[in-house]
Parts: structure tokens; sequence; C-alpha cells
């Protein structure tokens, strides 16, 4: 039997591989710890572990400017994992988040700077997110559709002129955050921050993850699916909802907390409608409902965005579009493509992909757990 | 001093209420909430331009040949784009609509640059016009005519006109509509054009106004959006009452308040309108199968 005779190291070393990392083996779950467990099986941890090494060393393999990108990468990560549990969890809708996170960057900052050490004022300030998402989770209760994108823009738009208005915040000058000292070491370089970064978001993502898998996160599939049946089966609607709002805040304010110090100076121009309406469409680009889907959409997202200009640097394709940008469109080589490029992904991905970039991964994963069928 | 402030109001708002009419007339037909409806009016405005100061058309020409495009980009949104989608839920339209939107801006700012230009319209900003004690400059009185006369021929079309009556049917149940012989997706994309006309014209009226750049109907847009949420969605005539109630109390507040929160007034009261009515000031309640 195949089994029995692995005469060839190189088979054998095959047959290893496949046991230990093979994520694609039908799911044999023998008892509902399995089902809510952090990590399926030793394959995914053992796969989770890898990824992790991988995200460690790679400050080492890239330029201090992509470490700067991949740290504004981790940020969003952090602020749509929370979004993605209201928007793709509990099925509210918010297109004022860029709100919260700016209320996190700036209690940060303020906090850091006077009266307390780094962490503690980041946390701080993730529960003021928080208690301002609860304060607009009350009036969410009643609405729904268009009526609530109206509802949390308003108060998106809102905080960020009250904060552009007041001097104590800097006005529409901005504030530079203070040099970041996290338990005694300074942050100075990228690198740093991107350690600080990828073990916030690590902990954020742990977190998520094990509140989606509770009781909590059953109630607020519940609510996403029908809020009336879930209310008559004793589903208390109006603390699950403000609650959900609350989680997303509170990630939204951290992640704005550490915004502030990757970015080095923050202004109301910042946290503009457009901040949430990039952070909504990475969570449907990403798919709804999944932490690996806030994971790909915020990177894809962040990457077309603050890189989309980049395409003219390449092969076939850069001057193919420099042609047709010189014959057509403009003399001024490929001005606001970048735009251009987000928006034909955000249209392609979610008219071929209803779920998202992680509906494609479960595409593979489908594929492959019944091949050869 | 008072009538000066309403009057600026409905000037603001007969703008608002172009969008938030073009808005709600998909809204009702598709469920999508077309974020996309300012930039489509941009870029229309945009062919307006390109035909006056490149082929030097006259403005008649101009204008009717933007409304023109604008209404080939609406059945473009609803038949390459909105169409495509699988199985749809109301989140993914609405992303796709932003999506659009982003690619629209886009592609205004690679053809024409980020730059302001100055759209020529036969009608001048600083002669002004007596009336009833009132002076307000001819545009913004051609702005409150055309958005009037606009809405006018919006209400004879759903009100007398066979294609009003196929919308309208379309709006209340496409099953039904579609047993009658009513052939809906055509109908729902005629209506995607109708509202981009709308937005053009809105756009046409708004650029001599503020200027002509990629980020023009930013603002009218949201304020637009927010406009037809607080008279109700779902019912035309409370939408535009809803734009001209934004556009006054915006204005008195910016005079008697604040300037500098102008323009967040809007929606603080629309999110105190809507904790009270949840479907806008005249909306009609919606009821949901549980």
């Amino acid at each position: 039997m195949f089994y029995a005779m692995p005469n060839n190291v190189l088979l054998w070393n095959f047959r290893f591989f496949l046991k230990t990392f093979n994520l694609f083996a039908l799911d044999k779950r023998i008892s509902y710890f399995e089902d809510i467990s952090l990590l399926k099986d030793n394959s995914v941890k053992r796969w989770s572990f890898l990824c992790l090494l991988l995200f460690g060393l790679v400050p080492f393999v890239l330029a201090e400017y992509q470490v700067f990108i991949a740290n504004l990468v981790l940020v969003n990560v952090i602020i749509v994992l929370g979004l993605n549990v209201l928007i793709g969890n509990t099925g509210q809708i918010s297109l004022g988040h860029g709100g919260f996170v700016a209320i996190g960057a700036y209690m940060t900052v303020i906090l850091d700077e006077q009266w307390l050490p780094f962490l503690p004022s980041l946390i701080l300030a993730g529960f003021v997110a928080a208690l301002f998402g609860f304060i607009l989770g009350i009036p969410a209760l009643k609405l729904e559709g268009p009526y609530l994108a109206v509802a949390t823009l308003g108060f998106g738009l809102a905080i960020t002129t009250i904060i552009g208005r007041m001097p104590f915040f800097g006005g529409h000058m901005g504030i530079i955050p203070p040099p970041l000292k996290v338990l005694g070491m300074e942050m100075t370089s990228n690198t740093h921050f991107y350690y600080l970064c990828l073990s916030i978001a690590l902990l954020m993502g742990v977190f998520a993850r094990l509140l989606i898998r509770s009781k909590i996160g059953r109630a607020f599939s519940a609510i996403r699916d029908s809020d009336i049946a879930a209310s008559s089966l004793g589903v208390n609607v109006v603390w699950y909802k403000t609650m959900s709002f609350a989680f997303s805040a509170f990630y939204a304010g951290v992640g704005g907390g550490i915004w502030a110090y990757v970015l080095g100076f923050i202004s109301p121009g910042n946290f503009t409608p457009v901040l949430s309406i990039l952070l909504l469409s990475m969570v449907v680009v990403g798919g709804s409902g999944s932490i690996t889907g806030s994971i790909l959409g915020a990177t894809v997202i962040t990457l077309l965005n603050l890189q989309g200009e980049k395409i003219q640097e390449l092969p076939l394709i850069g001057p193919f579009f420099e042609w047709v940008s010189a014959h057509y469109m403009s003399i001024s080589g490929l001005p606001n493509i970048n735009f251009v490029f987000m928006g034909l992904t955000v249209i392609l991905i979610i008219l071929f992909e209803p779920l998202g970039l992680f509906g494609i991964w479960l595409r593979i994963k489908i594929y492959f757990k019944t091949w050869p069928f | 001093m008072i009538g000066q402030l309403i009057m600026s109001g409905i000037v603001a708002g007969s703008i608002y209420a172009l969008v938030a009419l073009a808005m709600s007339l998909t809204y009702k037909s598709s469920e999508v909430a077309n974020f996309a409806q300012g930039e489509m009016g941009m870029f229309s405005t945009y062919v307006a331009f390109v035909m006056l100061a490149t082929y030097q058309l006259p403005f008649w020409m101009a204008f009717i040949g933007s409304l023109l495009f604008a209404f080939l980009l609406g059945l473009f949104l609803h038949f390459a784009i909105i169409r495509r989608a699988k199985n749809p839920n109301v989140l993914n339209l609405l992303i796709i609509t932003l999506g659009f939107q982003v690619f629209l801006y886009g592609l205004v700012g690679w053809k024409w640059g980020s730059e302001q230009r100055v759209l020529k319209i036969p009608i001048s900003q600083t002669e002004t016009v007596e009336f009833a004690g009132l002076t307000i400059s001819q545009l913004n009185l051609a702005t409150i005519l055309v958005a009037i006369l606009l809405m006018a021929s919006i209400y004879i079309l759903l009100r007398f006109t066979k294609l009003g009556l196929a919308i309208k049917a379309t709006q209340q149940n496409q099953t039904a509509a579609k047993i009658n012989g009513i052939p809906t997706k055509l109908i729902v994309a005629i209506t995607f054009g109708i509202s981009s006309v709308i937005g053009a014209v809105a756009g046409i009226l708004m650029a001599p106004i503020t200027t002509l750049d990629p980020n023009m109907m930013i603002e009218p847009m949201l304020k637009g959006f927010a406009a037809a949420v607080l008279g109700g969605f779902n019912n035309l005539a409370g939408v535009v009452a809803g734009a001209f109630i934004l556009g006054i109390v915006e204005n008195l507040f910016g005079f008697y308040v604040s300037t500098e929160f102008k323009s967040i007034v809007a929606f603080l009261i629309i999110v105190i309108v809507l904790y009270f009515k949840p479907s806008g000031l005249f909306g009609t309640h919606y009821t949901r199968k549980v």
C-alpha cells in the first residue's frame, strides 16, 4: 500500500507536509468544542504559526517606506475587524466610522501628551470611542438601510467638524503626537511601529474571533438574520445592537490611536467621509462577516488606495495605459488613475463574488477539498 | 433680511431637491441608494463643458447633449453594472454605486485634471432681479425656476403618462408589474436614466455657482441624500419638501447662530428627526416581514 512503504524521502516529506499542513482536509469535527475553538485543528494551528512567523519577518524584507505602508495596512485591519462585526455579523451599516477613528486618535494623543502612558491612553481612548458608539447606537436602533446610513454619516461629519473648530484639538492645523514610548521602550522607526501594530492587530483579531464564537456573537448573527425573530427568541435586541456599535467603535478608536502615531501627524482632514467609505468598502470587498475577509479587504483596498499609481511602473500594462493616456486622456501622465482602478476593482469583485475576497478563498478551498471531483 | 435668507435657502434647497429627487426615484424602483448620483451629474457637466469650450457649440445644444449623455450613463449604470450583480443585497449594491462613484471621480480627474474650470452659461450671475422686495441674481432665479420646471415635469411624467404609470407600477410591485406585461427591467433602467438626467441638471446649475472641478458634487450629493432621508425616502413630494426645509434651515442657522457649523447642522437635525420619526418627516412607515 501507498501508506505502508515510504521508500522515497521526497515522497515521505510530501506526505508529512500533506498531513501537517493540509488546510483542505475534509472537516471531521467530533464535538461542539471543536466548533467553537479558536483554531479549528492542528493544521490550521501550524499554518497560523507559519503566517505569524512570515509577518514577523516582513520588516527585514521590505524597505522603510514599504514598512510604513504595511503599518497603515495593519491599522486598517484593526479598524475593519471591528467594523466587520458591526456590518457583517450584526447587519447594521455605518458611514460614520471615520468619526470614531478621529475620537480614538485625538483622545490617545491628548491623554498620552499630558496624563497617561501610551498603552493605557490607547485603551481609554478606545473606551471613549465605544461610549460614543453606544450613544450613536441608540438612535440607530430604529433605523435601517439608507436612514441608518445618513444618521451615521451625519455623526461622522459632525465629529470631524467639531474637532476642526476647537482650538483644544489643534483646529485645522492638527496636532503632532509626542514621541512614542511603550512599556519603557522608545519607538522610533517604522519597524518598531510595525511590531506594535502587529501585536495589537493580533490581539484584536483573536478577541474578535472569540467574540464571534461566543454567545454574544451568535446574538449578533441572530439580529442580522431577523431582529424580530431574535427578540422573540429572547435576544435583547436593544442591548446587543448598541453593544455591537460600541464594540466596533472601540476597534475604530484603538486603530485611530495607533494611526496617529504611524502617520506622525493628525488633522481633521484625515477623517473625512471618504475614510468611512473606504473602510466600508474594505469590509464588503474583503467579505462581510469574516475575519480573514477583514484582513484581505483592508490589505487590498489600502494598497490600491496608496500604491495605485504604481500601475504605470508595471511591465506591459503600464506602457499601455501611458499610451492610452497620451492619446485620449491627459497630457500629464496618469493623474488620479488610482481612483479609476480602485473603483473598478471594487465593482468587479462585488459583481463576480458577492462574498468578496473571502468568497474566492472559500471557493479555492472547496475545490481542493473535493478534488478531483 | 429674513426674506433674503429664506430666498438663498430656497436656491440651495432646489439643488438639494434635484439630487434628492434623483436618488429617491432610483431607490423606489430598485432599492439602490445611488451614491454615484452626484458624480454622474459632475461627469455630465464636464461633457457640457467640453461641448461649450472645445467644440464651441451654442449653450442649448451643449445642455441637451449633456442631458442625453447623462441618460445614457444612467442606462449604462443599470444595464452594465447593477443588473450584473449576482444575488445582490442592499449593502453590496450600495458599495457598487460607491465604487462607480470613485471610478467616475478618477476618470474625470484623469481626463480633465483637478483644476477648477469655468462653465460659461448665458445667464448672468451678477445682474440682479428685484422681486417682491427681495434681490436675487438672475442665475439663482434661473436655478429655482429650472428646478421647479423639472419637478413639475417629473410630476406630469409620473401622473399623466403611460411611462409614468409603468414606473409607478414597477416601484410598487415588480412581479405584479411583470405579469401585467410591463418590461420591468427596461423600466428600472429608464428610471436610472431619468435620475441621471436630473442629477446632470443639478450639476449644470451648480457649476457656475461654485466652480467646475471633480469635487463639485460631493457636498450637494451628501446634502441631497440627507434631504431625501429627512423628507422620507419613499415619498417624492416629501423628499422635495425635505430638501427645501434643509436648505432654508441651514441658511437661517448659518446667519443667526454660526457659519462654522452650518454644514453639519443639517445632519444633526436629521439624526434628531429620525430618532422620533424613523422613516422621515413625510415617509410612510414601512412594515417588514418577519
